[in-house]
Parts: structure tokens; sequence; C-alpha cells
């Protein structure tokens, strides 16, 4: 309901509770952010764990000896450029400019690229040197956190590509900007459960 | 490897009771199969079951579910008993011990997950969007979807009985015993992906229904006028999503100790067991008041309609229940103060424990003044209410005393927490879903249930209740430990004796709701509902037809008041406006994506379980290209004329809807 429907209700207004059902667009929108809430509630576990976990080394290798942290900055960098690009991508999809939104969203789509082929290469060395999940329980913990960012990274990645499709098939149907705007929302909750794995286990290492 | 880890060796052609059970099993469905091919019903249950977004529809298939793995639970439940009633002394009963910890496992897991969880979760998607004034849940096919996943689960559980083993760890799998060191076998991993599957579609469904519930209600209903059943389910439903991301965590660092050598919870490499159980016990706890807050609402519906009385204390019994959906995420480690964690610790949480049970106490208060003064109508589910009060409070008061954790220390893992928790679930969760399931049967199918089956069935329930389990109070203060196969000491044997008596009284409560089923069905003329509201009903449910259309309301009600429908009877506010007409209501299709995704999901987890790492790739391909072709599906809708929503509103009129 918008504001020029209150107002005709006689100068009384309706309290957003008692206003009926919401619109498609919000319950859609509503019903993604608890998804995403709860997709957060599973990292929260991981955390717990890696936290629980980061000393039982036995022996092996510990993160302040196995992080590149060169490498984890411009990982860093890459995923919150690939929010701004994502962010401006949204705005093209208001404005229903389609080559702005190409260009924007397969940016996104590069920048997510680059930061999956660094964990990639990270996870990579780390096994080369003999620190594998297998290594100790704070290995274990540590692919675990680090990785499930990751997958969360391509899958959004996949979903990405299929919703450049879709603007191709379908155009800028309703339901299509419904998936773009709970796509935007999905990959912003990806940078900001990275600055928590960034500050938890690449500046917190020991 | 082909088959992985599956040959034929899976069978236990060589257990007489398995392969009985197989065989038994096997005929049912087989003759079910063919007598439904036989009448050419296969159509009808696929384009108005199977594939239905219909949240009414939905949530039928989720009682069924539920009803049907009752008695799969419930056998184990008398296996149990029975083997308890004889292996004393000398005799060592007929379930040797590794068959007896699957057993006990499987009961568990089936009993919370599989009855328990659907039941209530069936009775959330009935009655909520009726109760709300809309005309279907936030997100129908994602509805579908989440039973789809759910009977996935069931299935899967199901399968370990003939093919394989299954967990023999207890119903929470706790490490080190589950990991693969200890657990070799297949059990383990079907417990964990069973749960896998059917969890998300739990998760899935709680954000559907929490998404309902706080942005789609008919207009005028704002929070403080919503039927207490709809808060108790928000509450619910809040916990579902704050709370099985967790379990979905903890499960998965467990199928990647055991499928990928992983060390979170072994006892080798710096894992750490004990950090297992406090996970599981923070989604573990607030899956218990996932379970109980609805019951509660169904009392609260059941009190107020039967005492003819707006429920007592309603902002009262909000806060209450608000109070408990935060405070449940703080008393998880009363489950294991005997683990060490320090007399610090376990006094907050033993403190915190005794604090939860106050707003439960305003609440048996707020339904006794409900009932103080009313006209009070002795119908089956006020039966149900009754028996609940009488027989929750004995469980929260053994509760409250477990609470105190230098008596936990005694009582831990004894048959005392057994009664106890029996107790609750049992007086709180099952006579909650059977009050709710009476109440709301002639809503769903237009006539009411045989209420002289249905008072029997409540007695079978209660006596068998107290049969069964005030001696493993007893026996448990005796010194007898939960889990225990065989014991020596002849004096627990009278006990064991009649809690076996108890478990037959429940099986014929049992039996008794299938007769119930059945004749109610056959004397559905004399039972017919004509008017939607055979309760005198308070709440917007009862405004509509019986069964409701697929739309459910023709015009959303409008709603001013609390209890707007028996409002609106006593003429102090009316349902609809004058600029409430009547325009053509637009329904969503029907989906095939929820049976293909739980297809699919069955064969990935069966895949999984087995190692048939193929097989499993083709599935989650499966999967992926349903969710495609889901994604470029026409944004069709079915229209309703307004002239034909005219014409079912004429004939329900008529009596003849």
């Amino acid at each position: 309901m918008s504001a020029a429907d209150l107002t005709a209700d006689g100068g009384h207004e309706t309290p957003l509770s008692e206003q009926g059902p919401a619109p498609k667009q919000v319950v859609v929108g509503y019903g993604f952010w608890l998804f995403l809430l709860s997709d957060i509630v599973i990292f929260s576990a991981l955390f717990a764990a890696y936290a629980v976990l980061s000393d039982a080394t036995a022996n092996g290798p510990a993160g302040v000896r196995l992080f590149d942290r060169q490498r984890v900055f411009i990982e860093t960098v890459c995923l919150l450029a690939s929010s701004v690009t994502c962010g401006f991508g949204s705005l093209a999809v208001q404005k229903r400019n389609l080559t702005h939104a190409y260009v924007w969203l397969i940016a996104t789509l590069a920048l997510g690229a680059s930061f999956l082929k660094l964990e990639l290469s990270e996870f990579g060395a780390m096994m080369a040197m003999g620190a594998g999940p297998s290594r100790s329980a704070f290995l274990s913990a540590f692919y675990t956190l680090v990785g499930t960012h990751g997958l969360h990274v391509t899958a959004g990645m996949a979903w990405l590509i299929v919703m450049l499709t879709q603007l191709r098939t379908l155009g800028f149907q309703p339901m299509v900007r419904r998936r773009l705007f709970c796509f935007g929302l999905f990959w912003h909750a990806l940078d900001i459960v990275w600055i928590g794995v960034f500050t938890i286990v690449y500046l917190g290492a020991h | 490897m082909t088959l992985g880890k599956l040959s034929w060796a899976a069978i236990p052609f060589d257990q007489p009771i398995v392969m009985g059970t197989l065989a038994v099993v096997g005929l049912g469905v087989a003759s079910i199969l063919t007598l439904v091919t036989y009448k050419g019903w296969w159509a009808y249950l696929w384009r108005e079951w199977m594939t239905s977004v219909d949240h009414k529809r939905i949530g039928v298939m989720y009682v069924i579910l539920a009803l049907v793995m009752l008695l799969r639970g419930f056998a184990d439940a008398i296996m149990m008993r029975t083997q308890l009633a004889m292996a004393a002394g000398g005799a060592q009963g007929y379930l040797p011990p590794e068959h007896y910890d699957q057993i006990f496992s499987a009961h568990g897991t089936i009993m919370i997950f599989f009855v328990a969880m659907p039941f209530v979760v069936g009775l959330m998607n009935f009655a909520v969007p009726l109760q709300l004034g809309v005309r279907d849940v936030a997100f129908p096919v994602l509805n579908n979807v989440s039973f789809w996943l759910t009977a996935a689960g069931v299935l899967l559980v199901n399968l370990s009985l003939f093919v394989g083993e299954f967990a023999r760890t207890g119903w929470l799998a706790y490490p080190p015993l589950s990991e693969i060191a200890y657990s070799p076998g297949v059990g383990v991993d079907y417990y964990l992906w069973s749960l896998q599957i059917s969890g998300l579609g739990t998760l899935l469904s709680g954000i559907n229904l929490t998404t309902t519930i706080l942005k789609m209600r008919a207009p005028g209903m704002g929070y403080s006028r919503m039927p207490v059943f709809c808060w108790t389910a928000l509450a619910s439903n809040l916990l579902i999503v704050a709370a099985f991301p967790i379990l979905t965590a903890t499960f998965a660092m467990l199928l990647l100790d055991r499928y990928c050598g992983f060390h979170f919870f072994t006892n080798e490499a710096g894992g750490n067991p004990m950090m297992y159980i406090n996970l599981i016990w923070i989604w573990g706890h607030p899956e218990v008041y996932i379970l109980i807050l609805p019951a509660f609402g169904v009392f609260s519906e059941v009190v107020a309609t039967f005492s003819g009385k707006p429920l007592f204390g309603y902002r009262s019994m909000v806060m209450a229940t608000m109070a408990i959906c935060v405070l449940s995420f703080m008393v998880w480690l009363h489950h294991f103060f005997t683990m060490g964690a320090g007399a610090n610790v376990n006094a907050f949480f033993g403190v915190m424990t005794m604090i939860i049970a106050v707003p439960t106490g305003v609440k048996v208060f707020n339904w006794l003044f409900t009932l103080y003064g009313g006209r009070i109508r002795f119908t089956t589910p006020l039966y149900w209410a009754l028996g609940f009060m009488v027989t929750f409070l004995i469980g929260g008061m053994t509760g409250v005393l477990m609470a105190l954790p230098p008596a936990d220390f005694v009582l831990h893992n004894s048959l005392f927490l057994i009664a106890h928790f029996h107790n609750t679930a049992i007086g709180g969760v099952v006579f909650g879903v059977l009050a709710g399931y009476t109440y709301w049967f002639p809503k769903a199918f237009g006539f009411t249930l045989n209420e002289r089956l249905g008072k029997m069935i409540f007695w079978c329930w209660f006596i068998g209740f107290y049969l069964a389990f005030m001696p493993l109070y007893a026996l448990g203060l005796m010194g007898a430990t939960r889990r225990m196969q065989h014991y020596s000491d002849m004096s627990w044997r009278p006990w064991m004796l009649v809690a076996l008596c108890g478990a037959v009284f429940i099986f014929a409560g049992i039996a008794l709701t299938v007769a119930q089923l059945i004749v109610s069905i056959r004397q559905r003329d004399r039972h017919r509902d004509r008017t939607g509201d055979p309760w005198t009903g308070r709440t917007l449910e009862w405004s509509t037809t019986s069964p409701p259309p697929p739309w459910n309301f023709g015009r959303l009600p409008r709603v001013q008041t609390t209890d707007a429908h028996w409002a609106s009877k006593q003429g102090a506010a009316t349902l609809a406006s004058e600029s409430n007409e009547l325009t053509s209501v637009h329904l969503p299709c029907n989906s095939p994506t929820g049976v293909f995704l739980g297809f699919f999901a069955v064969v990935l987890g069966f895949a999984m379980i087995w190692h048939i790492y193929w097989l499993a790739a083709c599935a989650s391909l499966g999967a992926l290209a349903v969710g495609l072709i889901h994604a470029w599906r026409p944004e069709k809708e079915i229209e309703i004329a307004p002239e034909e929503i005219l014409a079912h509103e004429a004939r329900a009129v008529r009596g003849v809807a």
C-alpha cells in the first residue's frame, strides 16, 4: 500500500501491521532475509567450532605459519570490490538499463572468480605443505569455515550466471527483478561473513 | 566399485524379526499401490495432493505422514518394553544388544523428527493461514518442497530397517561413539543423511511460516489481534529458523569427520567430542520448545472455545510465549551437567532452567482461569487439554527437580530422566497434537470425528501414559539406567511389567485412532458440519466453509478485535465492509518441483550412505536440473472469477458444499 492510499483513508492512518498482506516484492525480500539469517547461524556454528579448535593444532602447523596475509588482503579487496559492482548492478536493474546491468554483474562475476581462484591457490599451497584438513582439528575447522564461505561464493556465482541468462531470455520481468534483489542481498551477506573470517581467522592467527 | 559399500550382505536375511516386518510392510505397501492403480486414483493423487501447493492439503499430508510414522515409532517402543519385561536375571529376552541399540536410537529419532515435527508443522500449515484470514502461506511452492524433503527423510530412515542398519548411538549420535572408528557401519550415515534432508525441509518451512505470520495477515489483524495459536506458531518458527541451522552445521561437521577424515569430534588430533554435545543441545533445547509451543497454542484455542470465554490474560499469554522463545536458548547445558563444566556454569544453567518454568506456569494459570466460570463443553479436544494440564504439570515439576545440578548428578541418564521427558513429550506434545487433530478435523474434511471413540482414545492414552511412565520414575530412583537391554536386579521386574501394561493401553489408543478414522468416515453424513463452525469457535478459520474452498476466503475478512469470528457472531464487529467488494482471486498453480526434488534427495542420500558417488553426482545434477526448470517456469496463476466464489458460497448456505 502506497503513501497515497493511506492518506486517502480519510487522513486516518492505518498502522503498518493492520494493512493486510504485504506486496509480493516485500514478502519475497523478507523471506530471503530470514533465509540469510539462518545461513549466518550456520556460519556462527562454524565460527564457534573454529574458536574452540583454533589452538588444537596437534603439534602440526599453526595459522601464523600457514597464512599468507598479502594474498588474503588481495582476496578481501576482490570480494569487497565485487560488492560495490554488485551494488551498481542492482542500481542498473532498478533503472532497467540492460547494458549497465550486464557490465556490472559480469564484473561481479569476474571479481568473485578471482577471489575463489586465490582461495583455492591458498588451499593448494597449504595442502602441499602437508597442512590438509585431516592434519589437526584446527585445520579441520579452518578448511570447513573458509571452505563453506567459498562454497557460498561458488553457489552465488552459479546463481549469477543463471540470472544473467534469465535477464537475456526473460528481460526485466518482476520475477527476475525479485531474484536479482535477493541475489544482491546474498552477495552482500557473504561480504559480511568474510569480514568475520578475515578478522577472526587471518588477523587473529597466532 | 560401482555400488560402493552396497551388497546383498546389507539385507539382514538372518534376522527373522526384520524379515517378518519387511514381509508385512512390503505386503501393505504393495496392496496400497495395487489398490490405487486398480481404482485409477493416481491422476487424482498427483493433481490434488502430491503436486498441490494448497497449505491445507500440505498440512493434511504432514499429519498423515506423522500418524504413519507414529505406528513405526510405537512398534519400536513396545519392542523395548517387552524386552525389558522379559530380560531380567538369567533371562536374556529376545533382542540381542546390537539390535536393541538400533531400536532405541530409531525410536527417539523417529518420534522427534518424523512424528512430532511433521504433526506440529502439519497443524501449523493447516491452521495458521486460516486463522490469519489469508489465502495461503507466503511461498506455496516452497511449502510443497518442504513437505517432500521431510518425506524423503522418512523414506531413508525406514529404508535403514531393511537395507543395512540404523545407528546404535542413541537419538543424538554422540561422538566419539558415532565416529567412523567406533561406528564403521552405515547406521550413523542413515541417521545423518535422513536428518540433514528432512532438516532442510523443516528450515524452509520455518522461514515460510514466519514470513507468513509477519507479512501476510488479513487487513486489521495487528499483532495484538492474532490468535494465540498463531503467536505460538510464530515463536516456534522463529526457533526453527534460529536453531535448525546449528543442527545442519553440527551434522555437517560429523559427516566431514566420517567421510573425509576431519577431526572435529574425534579422540585424535585435537578433536573435541564435548563440542558436539554443546552444539547439538544448542539446537536440541530450542527443539523442545519448537514442539511444545504450538501444542500450548492448540490448548489455548481449545480451552477458550469450549469454555465459551475469551482466553484469560491474552497479553500475558503472548508475553509468556515470547519469553519462552528467548529463554529456550539459554538452558541447553542442563542436558549435561555431569560433563564437568564447573559449579558456576552449572549453577547458571540450573537457575535459567528454573526461570523458564515461570512463563509456563503463567500459561497454566491462564488456562485454569479461562475455564473458571466458563460454560464448559466436555468434548474430546477439551479432554486432551484437561489431561494435559495435570500430566504436564507433573512433567514440568520433575524437570525443575532435575534442574538442580546436584540432583541431576544422581538422576542423569537414569530412567527417571526418561520418565520426565516422556511426561512432557506425551503429556504435552502428543496430547496437544491429538487435541488439534480432533479440533481441526471437521474444518479439513467437513465432518467431525466420532466423539465416543475420541474419548476412549483419550482414556487409553491417559491411563496408558501413567502406567507406562510412573514406574520409570521409581525405577530411576532405584538406579535403573536408560538404554539398558538387560538387568539382574529382580526387584525391578514388577515395575517393568506395569510399564509394559501401560504400553499395551497406549497401543489400544493408537488402534482406536485408526478405528475412529474409519468409523467417522463411514458415518460422515451423520456428523456433517454444514455451518463451517461445528464447535462455536472464536477465530477466523471457523468463519469459512468446512472444508474451506481453495481460496479460503472469498473476501479477505476485516479484523477489528481479537476472536474476530466470535465478535462478528455477537454483532460486536463485522468481518466484511462496504469497500471490501468481491473481486477475482488469483491462486498459484500446482507444481511437481517438490516431488522431483524429494525423489532426487532420496537418491542422493542413499548414494551417499552407501558411498556410491557416481549416483550421488547424478542425483545432484538431477536436482539442479529440476531447480533450473522451475526457475524458467511461466509465472502462471489460476484465476477464480467472482461468480465461482459466489456459487461456492451459495452452495454452502444451502448446505451442500
